[in-house]
């Protein structure tokens, strides 16, 4: 092999080498200051790796895509995924100050396995090799397990992540036999070689079938498509909240990154085949997700069912398969990680305000509009966003997928898409109608009101947050042009 | 030389005494070893297909699975343990702390 090709061509993983030589050194700063309390040193430091991450994904965003020893491409597909799960994981870094006590003993471990598993997800969006894809998925899996469960102290936490690892495990066997049969149907672990050798009437076609089946069993338990997703509310509750609100965007988005490379560039003469129980999967997802999300009372629950929901919207523009349909797909997950992180931060510092640390109730959001008007104007803001309401981010995300959906001629699917938004609205309306119209049931207690009852890096993400819904909303062509397709 | 089917059958088989067992068995550890036999047949099924193919890359993919899968029990036990400190018990009957 050439050796020059190994090390130019090293820039398509830039991003990835940045994060990985900053686990590193925060592995290192965190050992030459065994003993000390607290965290800010590296919660610092991991913001500024990330944001070097991000600075690198920019670097080559204009760059022809190139693929790297055949494993791993950065078309503008990836560089989308990237930047999405970047800006992710530097919110739910910014989230993290001052959450647990755990953080504060263990901040090196902590950082670490996040900024690991912020490696893995972004890896997984570049894969264009089935060994890359599994390492990837598995690299942000395990950090995952541990970071659930990393509030020790709270048995809920440890339990939430006692579930997440037995079925996560349990799924990813499921996705690498399906690997393995399609390693077998092409002989090769390239997903351009697989299609390739089956386009051309070679390899074995009879194991591609059960090799999709068992693949779709880990994708849909990662990205939590019914009925893989039981896993889904239990985790989201039990875990640190600001590990849930980064693992429910950037698991979302890795997964979806990585399977729609492998289906429309490995199997895409296998459409017809795989789009029918996609399109089952997702209407199944979006309205088992919404109905439940309607009787939830834990407000971290009901996002989880929310977001299972949002599932099934992304997966529409998986059945779709177009490339305009992938650029609308990195356009929702851009718009659904502002909203959604922006949701948990507000519900992170209700629950603060409460003294309940890793859970608040729906009914203890009452007349939360007259004591702390800021954060409900934004969860307000989120809320509506969430639902699909224009001019908000999270309506073109809709629009652009339903749009690419209908291009593609899956009408039925979007009327029911459509029909599932108008079910979401009532529960995302009825926080905003808490916090505005009801008066809360208890007498508040005496601690003084403050209009923003949150630390300072919240307050950022908050802030970030709305502007980002605004924006995007404002300006959707701006974003849709710069968040690019597969190949492109 | 036997056929590759044969492997194939053999694993499928194997896989599915392991997924019947994750979804049979209470004791979490029990749980545990039935999915290193689920990941240890899919093992035998890439190393059939890549005798098959007559090339490397399921062979690679294999030794990638086994460090996967030693990961996995580290951080598999490490979790068994925090959780067995909490209820003293590897039944996952008596983890349901979180419902709906």
């Amino acid at each position: 092999m050439d050796t020059a090709l190994l090390f130019d061509d090293a820039v398509v993983l830039l991003p990835e080498l940045v994060l990985a030589v900053g686990v590193m050194v925060l592995m290192m700063v965190d050992i030459g200051r065994r003993g000390q309390n607290g965290s800010q040193l590296l919660a610092g430091l991991s913001v500024v790796i990330l944001l070097l991450g991000i600075g690198a994904s920019v670097m080559i965003w204009g760059r022809a895509p190139v693929e790297y020893l055949d494993g791993a491409v950065s078309d503008g597909f990836a560089l989308s995924v990237r930047l999405v799960i970047l800006i992710a994981g530097v919110l739910g870094v910014l989230l993290s100050r001052n959450q647990f006590p755990a953080i504060e003993r263990q901040g090196g471990a902590f950082y670490s396995l996040y900024l690991l598993a912020v490696i893995g997800m972004m890896l997984m969006g570049t894969a264009t090799n089935l060994i890359v894809l599994f390492i990837a998925l598995e690299i942000f899996s395990l950090a995952l397990y541990i970071l659930s469960g990393f509030y020790r102290e709270d048995p809920r936490s440890i339990e939430a992540a006692m579930k997440y690892f037995l079925l996560g495990a349990f799924a990813s066997t499921f996705f690498v036999y399906g690997c393995a049969l399609l390693y077998g149907a092409g002989g090769s672990s390239k997903f351009t070689q697989i299609h390739e050798t089956l386009a051309t009437g070679g390899g074995n076609p009879s194991l591609v079938l059960p090799g999709i089946a068992l693949l779709l069993v880990g994708f849909g338990f990662k990205v939590s498509l019914v009925p893989f997703h039981m896993w889904t509310p239990d985790v989201y509750q039990g875990a640190p909240t600001p590990v849930t609100a980064f693992m429910s965007v950037g698991t979302k988005a890795a997964a979806f990154a990585g399977f729609f490379r492998l289906m429309m560039t490995a199997l895409p003469s296998y459409h017809d085949q795989w789009a029918m129980p996609l399109a089952i999967l997702a209407v199944l997802t979006m309205t088992v997700g919404n109905l439940t999300a309607l009787r939830q009372s834990s407000v971290k629950r009901m996002l989880a069912y929310s977001g299972i929901a949002h599932a099934g919207n992304i997966l529409i523009a998986l059945v779709a398969g177009t490339a305009a349909a992938s650029s609308a797909a990195a356009f929702y997950l851009f718009a659904y990680a502002f909203m959604n992180i922006g949701a948990f931060t507000v519900t992170i510092a209700f629950e603060r305000q409460h003294g309940n640390e890793n859970d608040l109730e729906q009914g203890r959001l009452a007349g939360a509009a007259e004591r702390f008007p800021v954060l409900a104007a934004a969860m307000a803001i989120f809320m509506l966003s969430l639902s699909g309401i224009p001019p908000l981010a999270g309506f073109f995300g809709k629009f652009l997928v339903f749009k690419a959906a209908v291009e593609a001629g899956w009408a039925w699917l979007v009327v029911i898409g459509v029909l599932n938004s108008a079910i979401s609205a009532y529960y995302y309306l009825r926080i905003v109608v808490a916090m505005y119209f009801q008066q809360p049931e208890e007498e508040a207690d005496e601690r003084e009101p403050s209009i923003v009852p949150a630390s300072r890096p919240s307050v950022f993400v908050v802030a970030v947050s709305v502007l980002a819904v605004v924006v995007i909303g404002l300006q959707p062509g701006l974003w849709a042009d710069l968040l690019r397709g597969l190949g492109q | 030389m036997v056929e590759t089917s044969y492997y194939l059958v053999l694993a499928a088989i194997i896989f599915t005494v392991g997924a019947t067992g994750v979804l049979l068995r209470r004791n979490a550890l029990i749980i545990f070893m039935c999915i290193e036999m689920m990941l240890n047949s899919v093992n035998l099924t890439l190393i059939a297909l890549a005798r098959q193919w007559g090339n490397l890359e399921g062979q690679i993919f294999v030794f990638m699975i086994m460090a996967v899968a030693a990961a996995e029990v580290a951080v598999g036990l490490a979790i068994l343990i925090a959780n067995v400190r909490h209820r003293q018990s590897i039944n996952i009957d008596e983890i349901n702390l979180l419902k709906w």
